[in-house]
């Protein structure tokens, strides 16, 4: 395998996949959900709802498998289920006494179980292993539409509440005293969340697109001090490990979904260890005004 | 029954309940300021200062009673930008990717439009706010590299540019620098002077007297509530304090 890695070079490393239409297809959508996803991972990661995130990406599967059953848009199941599961661990969490990562650990593992049984019931043509695991090379015509107008929602959304979302990530409170409406921009940012997480399970699939939603974020949070520079980053970060992930799944026959993911989490252990500022061998000392 | 003028007052807070699920946080507590007082809220960690404070801001629901802001509702209030609340530092995360700039910037956020795009008046007054603060040279330093007074001081500025008629004050002198501490008590005079009316929650009995016209002495409930000379006595501060007298507490001298 090594050997046959250095033997090809650069050039038909990167162009011999362009010359098959799936792969075109693959690496255009896949580095336009890379983007959606990265773009909101800067505000999941300030957030803090990385749980929350895992919670709601698991729970669209049953939403995903009715949706294919009947024949509608998986968008819409996913939607469905995606803000349902968030209601429902509120409600939960809210009435009983159970502490909130429990219930939320609770909610997404029933949702994703119900999702599971229901594959296996409702007689199809759905594939388990692509919700599972993803499958950006085998991605339909209606999909690609539905994607891009998911991303191009998301996007849209986030680029005009920006400010708002910042300050609400930051300090709730000072937006409630000045009168902007909190509720709204959280159940925003959910919306946004269970959209993404729709769009990100073409890609990596459920199993695994937590990580497009935490990772870029994650790395770009150790690279810079604004938030600009962050969302920035992550979205890069995102795409390049999109495209490097599908060249390595099909250069040396690597499940595509897990792939991608691994080329994040590289980049992000080369930010954990080198970051100029936050790394652990950082090389630029800290400013201090102290 | 005496009453009430509702226009007469800032900040009235009428028998004001606050519960989280079902366990009570605050109960029956009243509040009446008028412009230009400042008053202090004094009580045990756990006694409900931050409570008392959510509840005028609308950050959490009160289960009863009642709160008026300059005669309005809280609602009215904070679109009016009536209100603003200077945070601990412990309720923020200060590893958050701001500036001192656009954490002041936050203050005009309620009177901008929908994208909220600075014009021309945002950035005089968020420049005059950070000026009155001194940390115009450190105006696009990241928050995470200021101290704790510099923060403190980031939040005043985001209160002043504002422009708000009353400010509340978590813990204001908690881990501060003397630097900070001095110009903090220097703009205390100076928003006064300005009428402005505010509720400083501390620790610190030697800023009470120095500066609160008011008091009110909380454990859950309004203990003691009044002129500083009059109700801050060693008798209401042991009761406030579950039985340990002020000696105990801040040692001789208070």
């Amino acid at each position: 395998m090594h050997l046959c890695f250095l033997s090809i070079n650069i050039i038909s490393f990167v162009a011999d996949p362009l010359s098959h239409e799936f792969m075109r297809k693959a690496l255009m959508m896949s580095s336009l959900v890379a983007a959606v996803c990265g773009f909101l991972s800067s505000y999941l990661t300030l957030k803090g709802w990385a749980l929350m995130g895992d919670a709601v990406s698991h729970s669209v599967m049953p939403g995903v498998v009715v949706a294919y059953a009947l024949g509608l848009p998986f968008s819409l199941g996913a939607f469905v289920f995606g803000v349902g599961s968030v209601a429902l661990i509120g409600f939960v969490k809210q009435k009983s006494r159970v502490k909130e990562d429990t219930v939320i650990g609770l909610v997404f593992t029933g949702f994703f179980a119900l999702g599971i049984v229901l594959v296996s019931k409702i007689k199809s043509n759905i594939d388990l292993h692509s919700i599972l695991f993803g499958s950006p090379l085998g991605i339909s015509l209606s999909d690609v539409k539905q994607t891009v107008l998911i991303s191009l929602l998301v996007v849209v959304l986030l680029s005009i509440f920006r400010k708002d979302l910042i300050l609400y990530c930051f300090d709730p409170r000072h937006a409630k005293t000045v009168g902007i409406n909190v509720s709204f921009l959280h159940y925003l940012l959910l919306t946004c969340l269970s959209l993404a997480a729709v769009v990100g399970l073409q890609s990596v699939g459920i199993v695994l697109v937590v990580a497009m939603l935490i990772t870029p974020g994650a790395t770009a949070y150790l690279l810079t001090d604004k938030f600009d520079n962050i969302t920035i980053f992550s979205v890069i970060s995102a795409i390049v490990s999109s495209l490097l992930g599908i060249y390595l799944s099909f250069w040396f026959d690597l499940e595509t979904g897990g792939s991608i993911v691994l080329v994040q989490t590289f980049i992000f252990l080369f930010a954990f260890l080198f970051a100029p500022r936050y790394g652990i061998f950082k090389f630029k000392k800290l400013t201090s005004n102290y | 029954m005496e009453e009430i003028n509702y226009k007469n007052y800032r900040i009235e807070a009428e028998n004001v309940c606050v519960d989280y699920n079902g366990k009570v946080a605050l109960y029956d507590a009243n509040l009446r300021l008028n412009p230009g007082q400042i008053c202090g809220l004094v009580g045990m960690n756990g006694a409900g200062k931050t409570t008392f404070f959510n509840a005028l801001t609308g950050f959490v629901n009160i289960s009863k009673g009642k709160i008026r802001i300059n005669g309005e509702s809280l609602r009215i209030a904070q679109q009016d930008q009536a209100i603003a609340y200077v945070p601990q530092s412990e309720g923020i995360d200060s590893q958050f990717p701001v500036s001192v700039w656009d954490v002041v910037m936050m203050g005009r956020y309620g009177s901008m439009n929908i994208m909220r795009t600075p014009r021309e008046s945002d950035i005089h007054a968020v420049k005059d706010a950070i000026d009155r603060v001194d940390l115009m040279e450190l105006s696009s330093t990241p928050i995470g590299n200021l101290s704790g007074g510099q923060r403190k001081r980031t939040f005043l500025a985001r209160a002043i540019a504002q422009r708000a008629s009353i400010l509340l004050l978590d813990e204001p002198f908690s881990g501060v620098d003397i630097r900070t501490e001095k110009l903090i008590s220097e703009l205390f005079i100076q928003f006064k002077k300005e009428g402005k009316t505010i509720l400083l929650s501390t620790h610190d009995m030697i800023h009470v007297r120095e500066f609160c016209d008011l008091v009110l002495l909380i454990n859950k409930t309004v203990v003691a509530y009044g002129e500083t000379s009059e109700v801050f006595t060693p008798e209401n501060i042991t009761s406030t304090f579950g039985g340990m007298s002020p000696d105990v507490l801040f040692g001789p001298e208070s």
